[in-house]
């Protein structure tokens, strides 16, 4: 099998890899770019743990092909911190509690992330709909939501 | 004298039962942390194994030339790559590759190592096993019979009497209790039996199983990855492999989940059998149908429960009959199941038979208090109806009978100081518990118990020269508690939070640890962490005697500080921590505490859950409307956490009650193993779960700590079943209560009233 170049933007980064057709964009985001903070956790869209952003769209990267990266921008965990200056939702989950085992959390964030730029003031059941793509086994979701929606005021000012 | 200390008794505790921020939560909130299939090392090779597609078939010849001619694969394992191993270890080697046989559907045969993915899905392809399929049993009862398949032709029952003579599936008899239930029943006005079953369910840890080996020719070995116990690991593959356990040195990684799944091994022998072979570093990662298929779920369940009571809601006898199914070898947790059955009960006349079972099923794994849901729900359910049938409110009804200090529990010792009357009083006046219903919507209470663990344990405590301090515990921080530990040695010390850290130390860094199971790590490696405290205090104060010219026995400690004691001492300004540090290369060198235990007085607890449910009429759907779990902690280290234990507890057993299940096929295969059929709840599926934590000191903790991880998955089989039987005004005896499964019950009843 020969490699296809691939170029892309990753957390604003420009960046070039080659991969196999048939490598997901998670293969290629873990195992070539050794950016390991997305999860596999099913590998079959049902866990929302490889959660990442492709051109503003919330994707799970197990279901995308690394060579549909190309010319694409991709926002990982690895880029949602400024610098040092967590995002609130970063700050929120921590303050809540809301991860336990923490190999959700990343899906989680992004997913939340992707949530509050579309709709910057959910209700709780709105919360709940869009975040029933991500499982979380440890945390019964109570700290999840309460996070989402703390960082969500906190962000529109309130 | 009572090991409890008179802060953790007036309430004098200052950072114990605060919410500081885990020290671990930015590196995963960023995705910096490291879990099990994070790891690389150079040269590293992909491991992928063979499974069988057979539920049950004798394994007659393996070809592996054509794989291992493929180019690009560097080793092809099957059993004979692993000799002898103790007896005690036989078991364990047949589960991770079938000697012989296959013996259920997705047992693995063979392993591969190759450069990449893609060569090692080829070389899969390339093995040839020829198999001679057998007849095949999934379901407990039917592997009960005296005709079903054999899944081992030469196993008998152990405790029974007579003694076996013919083998069968059931490889064990175990009996609890006390009094006579024969005369106990004689002596009831009401009688309920019931027989109840439950379906297998997975542990569903987000993460798989994933690990990283090396073994180099010299029998030198390395292994880093996900689990709850890395010297459970150490030991075992040592034992697999016929090596010395000083060998092999074992990291635990970051874990994303266990729930008791990740406390045993499934590729860690592999992954070093391959590495040993190919001579290059070897990663296996399971995939997530590998996880459901080849790696523990719970047992499936049949249970019959029988309780007779006075027309006053007095028990007079209790007894049950459980058959627990634990996959293709012996040791479901049906032991577990008979002794937690009655617990919640002060009985004179108790009995618990458990049966442990065969199938051809993956061998079961723990999971949250093991055994306990399934013959709680029945007994919980009859209890439920028990109290409707002479119309007493089913909390006062529990509390009638519920054990208190110094009663005899139903599986054998006394009770010590435990909190079961004053969590059912909480529920009680919980505003949950009287808020009112809607239409088609029933509220179910019920109550759990777990024993909880303590076990072999250890701990470091250095003193760094600026006087900060570093834990090292040998238990995997699954929850939260390197924030726990951190309290714990900062209460010790005296000293602000931010100044501890705690770490996971390595095989080879301290002592053997018990795995991370039975809720035991804020209990014992709390209980370890204090005493390697305190011991690094002692030895603080013999170094400010030192400096000072005093006595030790003139020094005291407080608040970071080594102060003189009393009047006599002398008159000394206060050395910090810090300036004790600095000193130490003048006072005898580095300054460290340490503490080697195996650790007893883990309290039981006991929980009450709350759980209200509507029924869709037409679909048979049940959503939960509300959810309350109030708990005995003991004393809540750190309660975010605590309640988070509760909260995730809780939702899986909602899973287990309404959703989650093994379903096979007539063929012996698992039709549902994937997140998208075996269908775990959402954040939608979900109210939020409130959490009362109560607060019963355990003695045997200086702090008063339980454990508090399993007991939540224990009451929610029943309070969901209490809470659906009463919305549908039938009494439902199986789980899940899926959709389908209500509506029949549902349809059927009302065939028959028609
Ligand atoms: S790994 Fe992509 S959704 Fe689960
Ligand atoms: S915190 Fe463990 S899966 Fe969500």
């Amino acid at each position: 099998m020969s490699g296809i170049h691939v170029t892309t933007t990753i957390n604003g980064d420009e960046a070039e890899f080659i991969c196999q057709p048939d490598e997901t964009l998670l293969d290629v985001l873990r195992d070539r770019m050794g950016m390991t903070g997305s999860k596999e956790g099913c590998g079959s869209g049902d866990c929302g743990a490889c959660s990442v952003m492709v051109n503003d769209r919330l994707v799970c990267s197990c279901l995308v092909l690394g060579a549909e990266a190309e010319g694409a921008r991709v926002d990982t965990i690895e880029g949602m911190a400024d610098g040092e200056t967590l995002h609130p939702l970063q700050r929120k989950f921590l303050e809540h509690a809301a991860l336990q085992c923490g190999v959700c959390t990343p899906g989680f964030l992004v997913a939340a992330k992707a949530l509050l730029e579309k709709n910057p003031d959910p209700s709780e059941i709105e919360v709940r709909y869009w975040l029933a793509g991500n499982l979380c086994r440890c945390t019964g979701y109570d700290k999840i939501i309460r996070a989402v929606m703390d960082a969500a005021a906190e962000m529109r000012g309130a | 004298m009572s090991r409890l200390t008179e802060k953790a008794r007036d309430g004098a505790l200052k950072q114990v039962g605060t919410r500081p921020l885990r020290p671990d939560g930015i590196d995963k909130v960023t995705g910096r942390a490291r879990f099990g299939a994070d790891a690389v090392a150079p040269g590293m090779l992909v491991g992928k194994i063979l499974r069988s597609p057979h539920a049950h078939a004798r394994i007659k010849a393996i070809d592996t030339t054509k794989a291992e001619a493929l180019s690009g694969v560097k080793a092809v394992i099957t059993a004979d790559d692993f000799g002898d191993v103790d007896e005690s270890l036989t078991d364990t080697l047949h589960n991770i590759m079938a000697h012989g046989k296959a013996l259920y559907e997705g047992h693995a045969v063979a392993a591969v190592a190759a450069v990449n993915m893609s060569v090692a899905r080829q070389a899969l392809k390339l093995i040839e096993v020829d198999y001679d399929v057998l007849p095949h049993v999934t379901d407990v009862e039917e592997a009960a019979q005296p005709d079903a398949p054999l899944i081992r032709e030469d196993l008998l029952t152990v405790g029974v009497n007579p003694p076996a003579t013919k083998p069968s599936n059931i490889s064990a008899r175990h009996e609890f209790g006390h009094g006579d239930v024969g005369k106990g029943f004689a002596e009831a006005d009401i009688i309920v039996e019931r027989t109840f079953r439950t379906e297998a369910t997975h542990q569903g840890y987000i993460e798989p199983h994933s690990w990283l080996g090396s073994m180099g020719p010299d029998g030198q070995a390395e292994l880093w990855g996900c689990t709850q116990g890395h010297y459970m690991v150490r030991d075992t593959c040592a034992g697999l492999l016929g090596i010395d356990v000083s060998k092999l040195r074992v990291t635990a990684s970051e874990i994303g989940g266990g729930f008791g799944g990740k406390t045993t091994v499934f590729v860690e022998p592999v992954v070093l059998a391959l590495s040993r072979k190919a001579n290059r570093p070897v990663k296996i990662t399971m995939s997530r149908e590998e996880v459901f298929k080849a790696t523990g779920p719970t047992s499936s369940s049949a249970n019959r429960v029988k309780i007779g009571i006075t027309k006053d809601g007095r028990i007079t006898a209790a007894d049950a009959e459980l058959f627990y199914q634990g996959g293709a070898f012996p040791g479901s947790p049906v032991e577990f199941g008979a002794m937690a059955a009655f617990a919640c009960y002060a009985l004179e006349n108790v009995r618990a038979v458990g049966w442990d079972v065969l199938a051809n099923r993956p061998k079961q794994a723990a999971y949250r208090a093991p055994g306990a849901p399934m013959i709680v729900f029945a007994v919980e359910s009859v209890i439920d109806e028990l109290a409707r049938r002479i119309d007493m409110d089913p909390v006062d009804f529990r509390l009638k009978n519920a054990p208190k200090e110094g009663d005899r529990s139903s599986y054998g010792p006394k009770f010590g100081p435990i909190g079961l009357i004053q969590t059912l009083e909480a529920a009680k006046a919980h505003p949950h518990y009287s808020a009112p219903l809607g239409p088609n919507q029933g509220r179910g209470i019920a109550a759990g118990f777990w024993f909880n663990f303590g076990g072999m344990t250890c701990s470091n405590i250095n003193i760094g020269n600026d006087g900060t301090v570093t834990i090292a515990v040998g238990t995997p921080d699954i929850g939260g508690s390197r924030a726990s530990m951190c309290l714990m040695a900062a209460e010790e010390f005296g000293i602000p939070y931010d100044r501890v850290k705690a770490i996971v130390a390595d095989t080879s860094a301290l002592g053997f640890n018990d795995v991370t199971d039975g809720s035991r790590v804020t209990f014992s490696s709390g209980y370890a962490t204090i005493q390697s405290a305190r011991a690094a205090i002692g030895e603080m104060c013999k170094r400010a005697a030192q400096i000072w010219g005093i006595p030790e026995e003139a020094v005291d400690w407080s608040d970071g500080h080594a102060r003189p004691s009393g009047p006599n001492a002398g008159d000394f300004e206060p050395l910090s921590m810090a300036e004790i540090a600095a000193s130490a290369a003048r006072t005898g060198g580095p300054i460290a505490g340490h503490h080697e235990v195996n650790v007893d007085g883990a309290g039981v607890s006991f929980g009450v859950h709350i759980a209200d449910v509507e029924i869709d009429p037409q679909t048979g759907r049940s959503t939960v409307t509300r959810y309350t779990v109030l708990q005995d902690a003991g004393k809540a280290i750190h309660p975010a956490y605590v309640e988070g234990q509760y909260q995730g507890g809780a939702v899986q057993g909602i899973g287990w009650a309404l959703n989650e299940e093994y379903i096979y096929g007539e063929d012996g295969r698992l039709q549902n193993a994937g997140f998208l059929d075996y269908r775990m709840p959402v954040a939608s599926d979900l109210p939020m779960i409130d959490t009362q934590i109560i607060e019963i000191p355990n003695e045997g903790h200086p702090y008063g700590v339980r454990g508090v991880g399993e007991t939540p998955i224990v009451p929610p089989l029943g309070a969901i079943g209490n809470a659906v039987s009463q919305a549908i005004g039938l009494r439902v005896t199986e789980t899940p209560m899926s959709p389908p499964r209500l509506l029949a019950m549902m349809s059927s009843y009302r065939e028959a009233a028609e």
